[in-house]
Order: structure tokens, then sequence, then C-alpha cells
């Protein structure tokens, strides 16, 4: 079985948004990268089917050199080799048609990722992908397992789950309990230095949305603190001050 | 040119949500002197549809083919293709969601449209169209420019004020042409809590954390919660501790919620909770720690013991009914 992981390079859940030149740059200074949390499920996941089935597992960014570490860490859990497009990832669309082309080149059976990326939260690239490869995308999928090139799955719905089985190949956007996070021990970090990592360039395309400018939420007001004795006047501040009962 | 919105229907009704969509594309088609279309597909009686109108809807196209009856993202998304060809529309609208997402995307590259998901205000088309939508799990915000012919908005819930204004509108059937490749799927079976109130859709949540002590204490939430007619949503802690169901979770890595009230009971607010709740107009925080950092990014704070204050609090909701 060929798998492909896709991976995104983005700042720490606990990391302080500002941005620069203008409020046109994500100011990178200070801020600790990691692999994306719901990528790294779906890597992890991918890691233990492959290890089960046999075959091979690649894992792909859509980014800049700062994404080299996060790479190397994937090929330290157990990615197989590694491709990067050299880019800014700018847009949904754009990053999508990057791993839509690998794709055709190679014929995976599995395409898995994140559900979304933390950063831009559009939780759209699976689905663009499996449009553009013309086969079937699902997201947030939980459970996975893989028998007779069929994939067995569970993917959340409002209030719910929903148990699913289709014909690989397919696009897979992941999230918990799908798999535990992996972290690499020494053997794997060692290997990991010798893994095959290629640097694409990208496929040229139209700007489809221009970055105009970044801005931060107002500050939020003072919080009002009621004393625990007087617990029972919330009720009526929330309806006649807040207006939200 | 047009604009067409995609609605999603719970139960027969339109979800509110999407309510918030027919309004944002109505004021679109308004400004561009169009008109705006609602696709909905399922099942709901004609009077329901009708009420589009009044978010400013022209008139709704209805699928009711009996094998989209269960909820396919891929055949949903061939469907919007055909409706934005036969009315021409150049923006689709639709609430962010789980479905809208996945239609989204897949209508994006059939007709190669940009996606712009999270919108929380409506554009700017003085000079090109530029939309504002939320990013960094809702830390910040990115204006954008939109470039593609065909635009794809996808707006973040509880941020559009919505007037009702209009007149019901009519509803005409719309029977599209199907590819069994959106059918390869077989779904085999659903867990669903069918009473249960969805948390992207609740007015208002109550929500607890590791400070409710164990699954077996949470009856206090859930009676708070039922009195206000509320949803109940956990702390990652919670869900990973089986305490309480995995959609439950709310946070980072869980569901991201906006509701108008988010009450949350003994979470400290670990900045990856925060991150799924901070698009909620009003937070109460109630936790026995004075330095919990929840109470940072609160509206209204108590410091107590949750096993104390949460009946209390019922009690008080019952004596003003």
């Amino acid at each position: 079985m060929k798998i492909l992981v896709c991976i995104t390079n983005v700042p720490d859940t606990t990391a302080k948004i500002s941005f620069t030149d203008n409020d046109t740059k994500f100011n990178k200074n200070g801020v600790q990268y990691i692999i994306g949390p719901y990528d790294d499920y779906a890597l992890a996941r991918g890691v233990e089917l492959k290890e089960k089935h046999g075959g091979t597992l690649t894992v792909l960014n859509v980014g800049e050199s700062d994404s080299d570490p996060q790479i190397r860490k994937a090929l330290a859990i157990g990615a197989d080799d590694a491709i990067r497009i050299n880019t800014e990832p700018t847009d949904s669309y754009f990053v999508a048609a990057q791993i839509a082309h690998i794709a055709r080149q190679n014929s995976y059976d599995l395409i898995l990722m994140g559900r979304e990326s933390i950063d831009f939260n559009s939780g759209v690239v699976h689905g663009l992908v499996g449009e553009m490869l013309g086969i079937p995308s699902y997201s947030p999928v939980m459970k996975l397992d893989i028998t007779d090139n069929k994939a067995e799955f569970a993917r959340e719905i409002d209030g719910g789950k929903e148990y699913l089985e289709a014909p690989l190949p397919l696009v897979l956007g992941c999230q918990e309990p799908i798999a535990e996070w992996k972290i690499p021990n020494m053997r794997g970090i060692m290997t990991a230095r010798s893994k095959p990592l290629q640097v694409l360039d990208p496929v040229a395309m139209d700007d489809m949305v221009v970055l105009e400018k970044y801005t931060l939420p107002a500050p939020k007001g003072a919080c009002r603190m009621i004393p625990v004795e007087e617990a029972e006047s919330l009720i009526g501040l929330l309806k006649s001050e807040a207006k939200v009962l | 040119m047009s604009v067409l919105i995609f609605v999603e229907l719970d139960n027969g009704t339109i979800k509110k949500t999407s309510q918030e969509a027919i309004f944002y594309g109505a004021q679109i088609a308004k400004m561009q002197h169009s008109s705006a279309t609602v696709l909905a597909i399922g099942t709901a009686t004609e009077e329901e549809l009708e009420t589009s109108g009044k978010f400013g809807a022209k008139n709704v196209l209805y699928v009711s083919d009996e094998k989209l009856q269960h909820e396919n993202s891929l055949a949903y998304a061939d469907v919007l293709a055909q409706a934005t060809a036969i009315i021409d529309a150049k923006v689709i609208v639709m609430a962010k969601s789980g479905l809208g997402d996945a239609v989204a995307a897949r209508a994006a590259a059939k007709l190669k449209a940009s996606v712009v998901s999270g919108v929380t205000e409506l554009p700017d088309m003085t000079d090109g169209f530029k939309v504002t939508r939320s990013i960094y799990t809702g830390k910040a915000f990115a204006t954008v420019d939109v470039k593609s012919d065909i635009k794809i908005l996808a707006i973040k819930k509880n941020a559009i004020e919505v007037v009702e204004e209009g007149l019901p509108a009519p509803v005409e059937d719309f029977n599209p042409a199907l590819r069994d490749s959106d059918f390869a799927a077989t779904v085999k079976s659903v867990e669903k809590a069918s009473s249960e109130l969805s948390l992207t859709e609740a007015d208002i949540i109550v929500s607890g954390g590791r400070g409710m002590k164990g699954p077996e204490h949470w009856d206090p939430l859930i009676s708070l919660a039922r009195e206000l007619g509320a949803a109940t949503g956990c702390s990652k802690p919670v869900s990973d501790l089986d305490w309480r169901p995995h959609h439950e979770h709310i946070g980072q890595t869980g569901i991201k919620v906006a509701p108008n009230l988010y009450i949350a009971c003994g979470i400290s607010g670990a900045i990856q909770h925060l991150a799924g709740v901070n698009g909620s107009k009003c937070i109460v925080v109630i936790n026995k720690d004075p330095e919990a950092p929840f109470f940072k990014a609160a509206d209204y704070g108590i410091v107590g013991d949750v096993f104390d204050v949460l009946p209390r609090l019922t009690k008080a909701i019952e004596a003003t009914k």
C-alpha cells in the first residue's frame, strides 16, 4: 500500500500571534513551530497502517525551508521519504493543487492529512485534493482500518458518528482519536537523517486570493467578578446587562 | 450574475447558521443589484423553505431526491455546482460547518473557485472583493482580496446580525443529475443522540472540566443545561479520560463553538480550550481557583465550588420562570 501523509508546519498551539511589516506578515520571532496537531494524528495512523499492511509512507509538505525540522520529525516517526514543495502555502486552492500534482504522478492508495491546519482553519484542502484527483474525500475521520483494498472508517457528524466503508483510493482528513501521537525514538531520529527529502518547485498558478492585512481582535474588557454568596445575581446580569438569556 | 446560498436542514428546519448565511448572501445580492437563490437538499416542508425569503432570498431550489436524504458531501457539491451554472452564480455562500467545509471544497475544485472560510464581515466591494475571515482559531483576522471569478464564502457562526425583513420566497423543485461515483461509500451505521442539541448550533453551552471531579458528578451541570435549554460540552482532559463522549470535546483539536453564552464549570482555561470558545458572545467562568487563567478571558466570573454554585444557579433560573 502506498500512503501519502500531508503535513503543515504551523505555530505551536500556545504561540502568541502578532504581525509585522505593516500587519501583512506573521511575526515568526520567538514562535515555536510544530507539525499541525491534526496532521500529527494522520501521520501516526499512517505509520500504524504501514506497519500492519506493508508498503511505503511518503510525507509531503507545502512550505519553505523552515518546515524541514518538522519533516525530519515525521521521517523519525516512521515516514520512508519526504517531499517538500518549496513555496509559501498562501491559499487552500494553491496548496491543494500542489498536493494533487504530486499525487497524480504517484497513484497513492491513501492520502491522509489533518482535518484542518491550525493557522488558517479552512478545513478544505482534503476535499479540494479529492475533487482534483476525482476520488472521494471524507473528514473528520476518527477511526480507520484497511481490509482488502477497502477502508472502514468512522467520521464525526453533528452530535455523533457515522461508520462508512469505501474502496481505495481515498483522501481523508483526520482527527483524534484515530491514533495516539507518536514521539520519535533515538533510532528513528538517527535514521531520519539519511532518509530522502526531495525539494521541488511549485506548479505556477494565478493568485486566487491576495492578502490585504492581518488584524488582532479588540482586547477583552475586564471580567466582572461576582462574590460566591451572590452567585444567583448572575442570572439577572445575563438577562439585563449581557442580554444573552 | 447572482448569489447562491447552500443551506443545511436539520429535522426539517433550516439551521440557524444557514439562516445567517442566507441573510449574508442576500446582503451581497443587494449590494450587487442581483438576486439571492437558496439551494436546499433533504427534507423540509414548502412552508419552512419559504421562510428563506424572510432573510432576503428571492427563491428556493429544493432537491428532495431519495438518494440525497443521507448527508453526502460529494453529491451535494455536485448538485451545488450544477445549480451554480444554472443561475450563473458568482458568489456562493454557506455556513462554516463540517458539511459546509466538505461541500465548499469539492464545489470549489469543480468550479475553479476560491474558498474563504470563517468569514466574519460583509465584503467591501468598492475596489475588488475584500472579505475578513477568522484565522489562528479565532486569535486573529485576515482581510483578503478574492480574485477568482467564482467565490465561495463560508460564514462563521454568530458573526452576522440577522434582520428579518423579506416576504416568503417561492420554492421550485430542482432535479439535478447524480453521479454513481458520489455514492461509492456504504454507510454501515450511524451513532447519533437525536435528542441532544448540537454544540455548533446551540445558543447556550454549559461545559465541564476536570474540576467536575468525575463522570458521576455531571448531574448538576446537566440540570443547569436543561434549565437553560443549553447543550453540554467538556474540556479535552475530560474527553481523554472518557468522562464524557468525544463529540462533546470543545477546543483547538475538538469542536469550535460560538454560542451567545458559554458557561465553563471547573475548566482552568488552557489556551487550547480558549481557542475553541473565543467566538462566544459572553463567557461565564465558575472555578474554585481564583488564579484560573480562564477568568482573564471571561465576562463574568464566580470563584467558588461548582457543586455549590451550579444547583443555586439552576434554582435561580427556575425562580424566574
